[in-house]
């Protein structure tokens, strides 16, 4: 089957979006990455940085080495080549979460507006395989795709202005790991002492886009020695190579 | 190795220089001066590269004295009273402040951003090769904030170089160029309205984003897209209607549509707009942003040869801004 043809839109003089999809659909976010690993294998001269995104790779380059015309044209030739059989995930991260309680004071509304109960969602969110679509807004902020589709709902109507380091949530069809204290309108579920983006520590940046990721249960004692651990720069999560 | 000391400070004042590139896939922003033409001219009256990091003053006052030794500096960008013991300081000319010596800056009286730039640079630990300071991800160096009253910057100590001025091209004063997308197709008629309308920058703007007044920009299909990727310049409109245009310390994604994208050249022209003065935008072609992109990256490696001896003490500041340039500058843009 021949792959559709993505959208090259200017982003200003310096930068291209590179247009999968309109939606969140995983395919496009699996060919954005495929995309970016290709970029990653044959460099193009003038290319200064990729940002993978659900549905788009954005690509900033260097007006002084290539022009848009130019650069449109190779990224729209290597966008159809076929996508490699590695594109399935190489690394494969499992995150102690602390669910409910004080760490995460959404879950049962949350559960009360999908008609479930608060253990029910938990397995649900705990149970699932998920990949790295995306990290992005704040450093390490991870969106997941692979949410149960069961556990779709829709957005709290006034943000929250702090929401927790850690913070594991669900917001319309996405779900994610937030490393820094911030603002969020989606639902907080619990949270992971483990820290995506920490200074100093190797490396500074846990996750990649692409990554797989799964959850295991912890209690909030658990999250409490866990948590003075990483602080100290101890990964916590266990990653497995696949 | 001498000090500046940072005596007293308004907000928005931060060490910055051309930003940390390489890590937007994780979430982390470049940061980096708002206007850059300003930082490099700076720079280069001291002697730096272009982008060696420099202090970036919001539109209030500040106080610095050396400490330790003197140390050599120079001020660019917003027109501002500048003076050292009641003497005052031209802008776009090197000058010693000498151990014990306090340098007393007023409030800009046009635009918006000063910069304030150490020969030899500023002493700091580079994280991902930037000293520009980003709060939120707990970078900068020497301090992972703004500035604030106390603050001690390591400086090297003066040489006895000969003091130095720079004319600058009289930047354009149109309107503020922009390329449509990646989402103006998300506006159908509303573009028109946004390219047609009289904007002001909104008091409520900072180094994250200038939120713009003016017309309403309706969308056609909703205000809620997928999060894709931001760029400095990016002219995000949400719900509101109300357009804002991302500035160094955006975040490196966002879900509201992008009617378009500030081009390179104007974004530090609109960095220093002050709130309330109307101003429109243009379209422009890609190719004609790209122009002008390298024309500014031209001008800025050849400030250098713009340099010229200071003439102490005869200074005229009028004449510095209208010096007859304009003709060099259409061509360094446009070229």
């Amino acid at each position: 089957m021949a792959l559709t043809i993505p959208r090259m839109l200017p982003s200003g003089d310096a930068a291209i979006t590179v247009e999968f999809a309109r939606e969140i659909s995983d395919a496009a976010n699996q060919r954005v990455l495929a995309l970016d690993r290709m970029l990653t294998a044959h460099a193009i001269a003038g290319i200064r940085e990729t940002v993978p995104t659900y549905r788009s790779l954005l690509v900033h380059y260097d007006p002084e080495q290539i022009g848009f015309d130019a650069l449109a044209q190779q990224l729209t030739t290597l966008a159809q080549s076929p996508i490699a059989n590695d594109s399935t995930a190489r690394r494969h991260w499992r995150i102690p979460v602390c669910y409910g309680g004080e760490h995460g004071i959404d879950l049962e509304d949350a559960a009360a507006t999908l008609k479930m109960t608060p253990d029910d969602l938990v397995a649900r969110h705990a149970g699932g395989d998920y990949r790295v679509a995306m990290i992005g807004f704040t450093p390490g902020w991870s969106y997941l795709s692979g949410l149960d589709p069961a556990l779709a709902v829709p957005r709290r109507q006034a943000p929250r202005l702090l929401t927790p380091a850690g913070t594991i949530s669900i917001g319309g069809v996405q779900t994610g790991v937030q490393c820094l204290p911030g603002p969020s309108g989606w639902h907080l579920l619990g949270r992971t002492p483990v820290r995506t983006y920490q200074l100093h520590r190797d490396p500074i940046f846990l996750l990649e886009p692409g990554d797989a990721i799964s959850f295991n249960r912890i209690d909030a004692k658990q999250f409490d020695e866990q948590d003075r651990a990483a602080e100290h720069g101890e990964l916590i999560a266990e990653l497995e190579l696949s | 190795m001498s000090l500046l000391v940072v005596d007293s400070v308004g907000p928005a004042t931060s060490v910055q220089d051309a930003g940390r590139h390489g890590a937007q896939r994780y979430g982390l922003t470049p940061s980096g001066a708002m206007d850059r033409l300003s930082l490099a001219a700076a720079n280069t009256l001291v002697g730096n590269a272009p982008f060696a990091a420099a202090i970036e003053l919001g539109p209030l006052g500040a106080t610095f004295t050396a400490r330790g030794g003197a140390v050599r500096l120079a001020l660019t960008g917003a027109e501002r009273p500048a003076a050292v013991h009641g003497e005052p300081i031209a802008l776009y000319e090197s000058f010693v402040l000498a151990d014990g010596e306090t340098l007393t800056l007023g409030i800009a009286r046009s635009h918006v951003f000063s910069y304030l730039a150490i020969a030899g640079g500023i002493g700091g630990e580079p994280m991902f090769g930037s000293l520009a300071v980003n709060a939120r991800a707990g970078l900068g160096s020497p301090y992972p904030r703004p500035l604030q009253a106390g603050d001690t910057i390591p400086a090297q100590p003066a040489s006895s170089a000969a003091e130095r001025s720079l004319d600058l091209p009289k930047p354009p004063d149109g309107p503020i160029r922009v390329v449509l997308g990646p989402q103006d197709d998300e506006f159908g008629d509303a573009v028109a309205a946004f390219l047609g309308g009289e904007w002001k920058v909104s008091a409520t703007s900072d180094r994250m984003g200038y939120r713009l007044d003016g017309p309403e920009i309706r969308h056609l299909h909703g205000h809620n897209i997928v999060s894709d990727g931001t760029v400095d310049g990016s002219i995000q409109v949400p719900g509101s209607g109300q357009p804002i245009v991302l500035m160094p310390d955006r975040g490196t994604s966002g879900g509201y549509p992008k009617i378009a994208t500030v081009i390179t050249a104007d974004l530090g022209r609109l960095a220093q707009l002050q709130p309330g003065r109307p101003f429109r935008f243009q379209a422009v072609s890609i190719d004609d942003a790209q122009a002008a992109y390298r024309g500014l990256a031209k001008l800025i490696r050849a400030l250098p040869d713009r340099l010229q001896d200071a003439q102490q003490g005869t200074l005229d500041l009028d004449a510095l801004f209208t010096a007859n340039v304009a003709g060099a500058a259409t061509n360094a843009l446009d070229s």
